[in-house]
């Protein structure tokens, strides 16, 4: 039987998971969360807001298929081996818990479904408090049940931006204004261009137009070809200027406004978790997503991944990927009927994903910082601090500004350090997954331990 | 169900399943932590950013939008130079 470990329990890994155990492989899911579901089905049984959750019933048709596979909660992979088994190794118990148990898990394929977080871009006064990325007013929303302020600005870019003012007002907020970088322009050429393909893709419209009808009933304005370029306050969050930016998103002068808001909720794009994949040794394409076949699968034997990591694409790309990796990884001939569905949603929604490009963050938001901004907030790095390493090699950059070197491993400011200096960083390769204590790596290291860290 | 957290010598109620980041929240505690002298709490909600880390129960850098809460938890502010 094949053994089969799925990372994350997305909507990717999720169908992923089903679909190998459907058919027939004997499958584990491994995810950090206490409760499958990933970012877009975070919840909890007893104060998530209905109305804040989508496509509950593929969601429930997935939960039981679950009845067939190990899951594994509140366990994070810190560490994967390429080789003949793959080994997946992660520490399972309460999150940052001094003590949690190790497991090494041996299979003969693996999903990789780590999906992607927020990408947030420094901002004058981003480190006040009130200030989150879009994703956490989701997540706050959906897990606990708050909502962080009274008045709130949503600013960043792409249609990600609208379910989180939905959030808002579903929570009683007050949502002050959407502000989007895309112009009208930019909007009608990426998304007006062969609508058509768009409407194949008919549940994410009908998503869009829940939200847009949110946004109409509140009468909260949707400022496109815009930015929150400052945010005001002394101990937290009191207003932001909005203002008009060109194509390549530099702040147009003489357009700035004052928003008053009490919180700012920022995304501007995504990120995809690819240090799994980087450790596995799969190959990355040169706009920094995990290589993969008609079949998902990586460049290397036995290794698939699905879902934001080979692109961003949103829950139904992700939806079809997993299934796809989950039959391939499971042995399913590529000719089997099982494919067909999988395949042509993945179809639909490759339009979806390829005008979501319409809204890729531009080289001239760095215009907007102040020298003294702080872009990496573990070490409270300034622009200024950065640009002056600017030309000394980048692990010179590194060390001497220790942007990049903080608690978070530069996952929230390496691409921005990487924009600011104009070179890449080699920042999503990391030696440790997930967060490990010290006392964690050395009792692994110990000789009761099955496979010791150095791989020996 | 309720679950109480002990900060700053307070007693924080709060809705048994919720995390320490949502109970604080909730209780009108913004920040939680010092970083280069400045406040923070909660920023990317998922985990990734660390920036609202707290002392539970004596153990440091626990991510507080992602532990959740258990009846009696002692919680710390954290400072980082």
């Amino acid at each position: 039987m094949t053994r089969i470990v799925v990372i994350g329990a997305g909507p990717a890994g999720l169908a992923a998971a089903a679909s190998a155990a459907q058919a027939g492989a004997d499958v584990v899911i491994v995810d950090e969360g206490e409760r499958v579901g990933g970012q877009f089905w975070r919840h909890h049984p007893a104060f998530t807001d209905p109305r804040l959750q989508h496509q509950l019933g593929r969601f429930a048709q997935l939960e039981a298929a679950l009845a067939q596979v190990r899951v594994l909660s509140s366990a994070s992979v810190w560490r994967v081996e390429a080789g003949t088994p793959l080994r997946v190794h992660a520490l399972i118990g309460p999150v940052d818990a001094a003590q949690r148990q190790g497991e090494t898990l041996e299979a003969d394929a693996v999903v990789l479904a780590t999906g992607a977080h927020d990408r947030v871009l420094p901002v004058p006064g981003w480190t006040l408090p009130g200030v989150t990325s879009a994703g956490a007013v989701q997540a706050l929303a959906k897990r606990d049940g708050i909502a962080l302020g009274t008045r709130t600005v949503v600013a960043g870019a792409g249609p990600f931006l609208l379910p989180v003012a939905q959030s808002v007002a579903i929570l009683g907020g007050e949502v002050a204004e959407v502000v989007e970088a895309a112009s009208v322009s930019t909007l009608l050429g990426g998304w007006g261009r062969r609508p058509w393909e768009l409407t194949a893709a008919a549940g994410k419209a009908g998503e869009l137009g829940s939200y847009l009808s949110t946004l109409l009933k509140h009468r909260t304005p949707y400022r496109l070809g815009s930015a929150v370029t400052r945010i005001h306050g002394t101990s937290g969050v009191e207003a932001v200027t909005v203002q008009r930016i060109d194509r390549d998103w530099r702040p147009i002068a003489g357009t700035e406004r004052t928003v008053e808001c009490d919180a700012v909720a920022l995304g501007h794009g995504f990120t995809p978790r690819l240090e799994a994949a980087i450790q596995f040794g799969c190959e990355i394409t040169s706009d920094r997503f995990v290589r993969v076949d008609g079949q998902q699968l990586t460049s290397v034997p036995g290794v698939h991944a699905a879902g934001e990591i080979t692109g961003i694409g949103g829950a139904d790309a992700a939806l079809a990927e997993g299934a796809i990796a989950g039959l391939a990884a499971a042995g399913v001939p590529e000719a089997d009927l099982r494919y067909r569905a999988p395949l042509s949603a993945r179809r639909r929604m490759r339009a979806f994903a390829e005008r979501l490009k319409t809204h890729s963050i531009r080289p001239g938001w760095t215009a907007w910082l102040d020298d003294d901004t702080i872009v990496c907030r573990c070490e409270s790095t300034t622009r200024a601090t950065i640009v002056e390493y600017a030309e000394a090699s980048t692990r010179g950059m590194r060390l001497a500004t220790r942007a990049g070197l903080g608690p978070c491993q530069g996952r929230t400011c390496g691409r921005s350090v990487e924009d600011i200096i104009g070179a890449p960083t080699g920042i999503d390769r990391r030696p440790v997954l997930s967060s490990v204590r010290i006392g964690e790596l050395a009792a692994h290291r110990s000789p009761a331990a099955p496979h010791p860290i150095d791989g020996s | 169900m309720r679950v109480t957290i002990s900060f700053d010598g307070q007693t924080l109620d709060g809705q048994d399943g919720q995390s320490i980041g949502g109970i604080l929240l909730a209780n009108g505690q913004r920040t939680w932590r010092t970083a280069a002298g400045a406040e923070r709490g909660i920023f990317c909600g998922i985990g990734i950013c660390q920036d609202c880390v707290v002392t539970v129960n004596g153990t440091e850098g626990v991510r507080a939008c992602q532990r959740t809460a258990c009846e009696g938890d002692v919680v710390e502010r954290e400072a980082r130079a």
